[in-house]
This record gives structure tokens, sequence and C-alpha cells, in this order.
């Protein structure tokens, strides 16, 4: 492997004035970096390890919500009760990263920021309101999820910032949420398509008030789907307005042809998993037990 | 080039002491320098579990491990998993169920099951298969594996293993 110095500070400020002096890449799990650098993909004179950083691992719910910090690994995440039962849509995409050796080390912001179109946290993230909490050496700045990925492998900070924590809003009353993906494998694979959800009904339950749907592997970057999010606010659950919505989430898709799928199979998938997530969320919203549902 | 680092950690109970540059993965490391040939490079990308050890209790991939990265860990490698001549019930239970043939992912799904019994003592065959889905094999078509595994698992709950010495 190309020669590198490491370094591994034990503060934010320690990380950041290491990436201001240029060539450095940060490594959380180092899942997805150290092939990279391997194969050449990266560059890198010094890797920032930022796993020893108090703010990067705090894991912290509340009334006020839930703060992920970027470097905590998936494990941690899946094995967190709130986490299972507030933001299920996490837990579901932690539990599919990899295998159980991969979750031990990878992370959700380190699969933020590596920006690969069919990142499995990501739609979770957005659909579920993520903030991000970037830190440079100009301060900390936030960014809501679905601005984050700007293109394939590409992220919106500056080489000299890192990801610190991503923040979520308490979980409303009646709501629930899903991440689902289609793999030809039953684990261990890319997603071909992947859709999260997150609805809030009223409080008989029959109605939405509203939802978040964000997509994965159909464009250079998880999108959320706007307008089919915005269709279910006020219509009642059932199936006309959830189809009307996995519609609406199929005109965004424009996913590309390649080994794993057509361009036309994928926003097939994009319809029939939008439909199922939408469904699971509800279940989960009506405080029904659906498992894992992977 | 990048000074070499001396790394403390703790390999199979003991204390260990290191030279290592900062691009030299942990598997690098126990093989090449530590002579712990057990950990196995099958892809050296995270694909297929051959290298995989315990951290800290969890089970990774060593190759996508830096070395330096171990300071302070403490380390399980295969070697440290039989207690002198004395097979633990998951090596045996491998050996009587045929659950190997070339033997290159032998290591890696012991250590996986070491795991995966740490966190579930009586395991379903279908989270057998979940736990274990980070490492290949292309012998034996993973059906005795999962055989050795529930063995195994059925041992280690009956008390009648031989690991009581060491572990
Ligand atoms: C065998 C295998 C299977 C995989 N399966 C899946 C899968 O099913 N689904 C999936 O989505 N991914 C998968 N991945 C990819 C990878 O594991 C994930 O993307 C993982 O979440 C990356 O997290 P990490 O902590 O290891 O990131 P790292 O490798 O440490 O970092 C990834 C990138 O993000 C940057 N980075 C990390 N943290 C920060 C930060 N806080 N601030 C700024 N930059 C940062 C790094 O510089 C690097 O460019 C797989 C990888 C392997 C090897
Ligand atoms: S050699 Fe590490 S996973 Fe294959
Ligand atoms: S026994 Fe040969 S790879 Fe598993």
């Amino acid at each position: 492997m190309r020669d590198f110095e490491y370094e591994a500070p034990t503060s934010l400020g320690g990380a950041l004035a290491v990436l201001s002096k240029g060539t450095a890449k940060t490594m959380a799990g180092g899942t997805d970096l150290i092939d990279q650098v391997r194969m050449g993909r990266h560059a890198p004179d010094v890797i920032v390890d930022i796993k020893k950083i108090p703010e990067l691992n705090v894991l912290q719910h509340d009334a006020s919500g839930l703060r992920l910090g970027a470097a905590v690994p998936c494990y941690k995440i899946y094995g967190h009760c709130g986490i299972v039962s507030d933001y299920s849509a996490l837990a579901d995409s932690c539990r599919i990263i990899g295998g159980i050796q991969i979750q031990s080390r990878a992370s959700v912001g380190g699969n933020m920021c590596n920006a690969g179109p069919a990142a499995d946290s990501t739609p979770a993230v957005i659909a579920l309101g993520g903030v991000c909490v970037i830190a440079g050496p100009k301060g900390t700045r936030e960014l809501p999820a679905e601005a984050f990925c700007v293109g394939p492998g590409k992220n919106a900070l500056q080489p000299d910032e890192l990801l610190v924590e991503i923040k979520f809003p308490a979980r409303a009353a009646h709501s629930g949420s899903h991440y689902r993906r289609f793999i030809p494998r039953n684990e261990m694979d890319i997603a071909v398509v992947g859709v999260a959800a997150s609805v809030v009904l009223d409080d008989s339950g029959q109605k939405f008030v509203s939802a978040r749907i964000a997509l994965g592997a159909v464009a250079p970057t998880p999108l959320l789907a706007q307008a089919a999010s915005e269709s279910l606010a006020g219509q009642p659950v059932n199936e006309s307005s959830i189809a009307k919505a996995a519609e609406l989430a199929r005109s965004i898709a424009k996913p590309i042809d390649d080994m794993r799928g057509t361009a036309e199979y994928r926003v097939h998938l994009v319809g029939v998993l939008t439909q199922r997530v939408i469904t699971a969320a509800v279940a989960r919203a009506r405080g029904e037990n659906i498992g894992h549902a992977h | 080039m990048a000074k070499k680092r001396v790394v403390t950690t703790k390999i199979n109970g003991d204390t260990v002491e290191f030279l290592c540059e900062p691009r030299q993965t942990l598997l690098e490391v126990l093989r090449n320098t530590l002579d712990l040939t057990g950990a196995k490079e099958g892809c050296s990308n995270g694909n297929c579990g051959a290298c995989t050890v315990l951290m800290n209790g969890r089970p990774v991939d060593s190759c996508l491990v830096l070395g330096v990265e171990a300071e302070g860990a403490e380390i399980k490698t295969i070697e440290g998993v039989a207690c002198g001549t004395h097979l633990d019930e998951v090596q045996s239970a491998f050996l009587e169920n045929a659950a190997l043939q070339c033997g290159i992912c032998t290591p890696g799904f012991i250590m996986q099951t070491e795991a995966l019994l740490a966190e579930n003592a009586s395991p379903t065959e279908e989270q057998i298969r979940f736990y274990l889905a980070g490492n290949l094999c292309r012998c034996t078509g993973y059906d005795k594996i999962v055989q050795a595994v529930q063995s195994a698992a059925t041992k280690r709950q009956s008390g009648c293993g031989t690991t009581a010495c060491c572990h």
C-alpha cells in the first residue's frame, strides 16, 4: 500500500489542524478508505483516524431527538433500543451494510461521506430528517442530509472539513419508518434500488399527516422524493394514496443500466419497493411489530 | 518513508509490542511480523472473512484494520482458541462435521462462530447464515458449516466442551 503517516487525534481541534495541512484523508471504520488507498483511488500523505474524538462517538437519544456521532459503528446503532424503536429505518439500514465484520467498524458518517449512489444508510438518514453537523476551520455549519451528497463519490465537505454528527428530530407521535433495498442475493451485496420512508399518521392512524421518502441507487446521489412525500400529506392511508406516491417516486428515478440491473428494471423496482416500504412504515406508526423486515 | 511506530497490544491474552509502518494492515502484521499465520488472506478487501479476528471482542476483517489501530486493543486470533492441544467446541465441531475441505476459510469461520456464540448461545439456522454471511467458502457449500455451528452451540450449552482450562 502507498506510504502514509497516521494520526489519531483525541480532540476535534487536533483533527482539524491535521486536515488543514493538505493531503490528509479522514478515516472512521476504514471499510471503504483502506481499500481505496490500496487501489490508488486516494493518495493521502496522512490518514486521520477520528475514532478517538469524543464528539464523533456521541450517541445521545432524549426528548429533543437523536445525536449520532459520525464515527459510531453500525453494530452500536442497531444495538441501541431507542434507535430501533424510534429511528427504525436507520437501524434497518445499518443491519444490512456489509456483513457482521464490516458492521463492527463501518459508520454512518463514513457511508454518507463516501457518497456512493447506493449507500444504504443515506436514504434512511434523509427520510428521518437528519441534519449533518460539519466542523471546519471557520467553525460549524449544518446541512440537511439530502444536500450532503453532490455526486458519485463527492460530498459537500471542503478538504479541511469534517462531518461531526448527524442530528435527528424527536420522533413524532404516530410515526414510523422503514428502509429496504433490493439485492439479488440474501445479504452482502450492493443495492440495486433502496427506499426509505418515514410517515406521521393522525391520532386515528387512518390518515397521513406527513411523509418523507428517499431513494438510493437510482441517481448519481441518494434523493429525497419531494413530490412523492408531499402527495401523502392529508391523504387517507389506502392503496390508492400509496400507489400515487410510488408513481411519483418512480418519476424522479434516473437510474443507469449496469450489471446489477437495467434502468427500466430499476424504475419498476422503485415503484414496488416504495409501496412496500410505506406500508411497513405505516404498520410501525400504528405500533405493529413487523420485526427487522430485511 | 513514514516512521515505524511501536504498537503495544494484547494478543490472545499476552501483551505484545511490535513495530509497524502506518500502511501495514493488522493482517500483515499478524502474519508477517508476529508469525501468527492462522488468519488468512483471501481477498484483501473485506469480502471473504478469511482474515477475521476479534478486536475488543468484536469480529473484524483484519485486512481492513491498520496495524497501528491495534494500540491498546485486545486481539484474539485462531491461535488463541484452543487450549494447548485441546480444541474448543467450535474447532472440534468443524472437524466432526467435515465443515472444511481446503481449510483456507476455516480460521475465519471459527472466529466468526466464536463471536456469534458469545452473543447468541443457541442461534437458529437463519441467524447462523446471516451472521456468517461475511465469510465465504468455495469448497463446502456451507451446509456442513451451519451444522457444525449448531453442534458446537449444543455442546457448549450442555457444558461438555473441553475449554474449561483457559477460557
Ligand atoms: C465487504 C464490504 C461490504 C459492504 N457492503 C455495503 C453495503 O451493503 N451497503 C453500503 O452502503 N456500504 C457497504 N460497504 C461500504 C462501506 O462499508 C460503508 O460505506 C461504510 O459505512 C463506510 O464507513 P467507514 O466508517 O468504514 O468509512 P471510511 O472507510 O473510514 O470512510 C469512507 C469515506 O468517508 C470519509 N470519511 C469518513 N468519515 C468522515 C467524517 N466524519 N468526515 C469526513 N469524511 C469522512 C473517508 O475519508 C472516506 O473517503 C461495504 C464495504 C465492504 C468492504
Ligand atoms: S482477506 Fe480480509 S476479508 Fe478477505
Ligand atoms: S474449505 Fe475451502 S474455502 Fe472453505
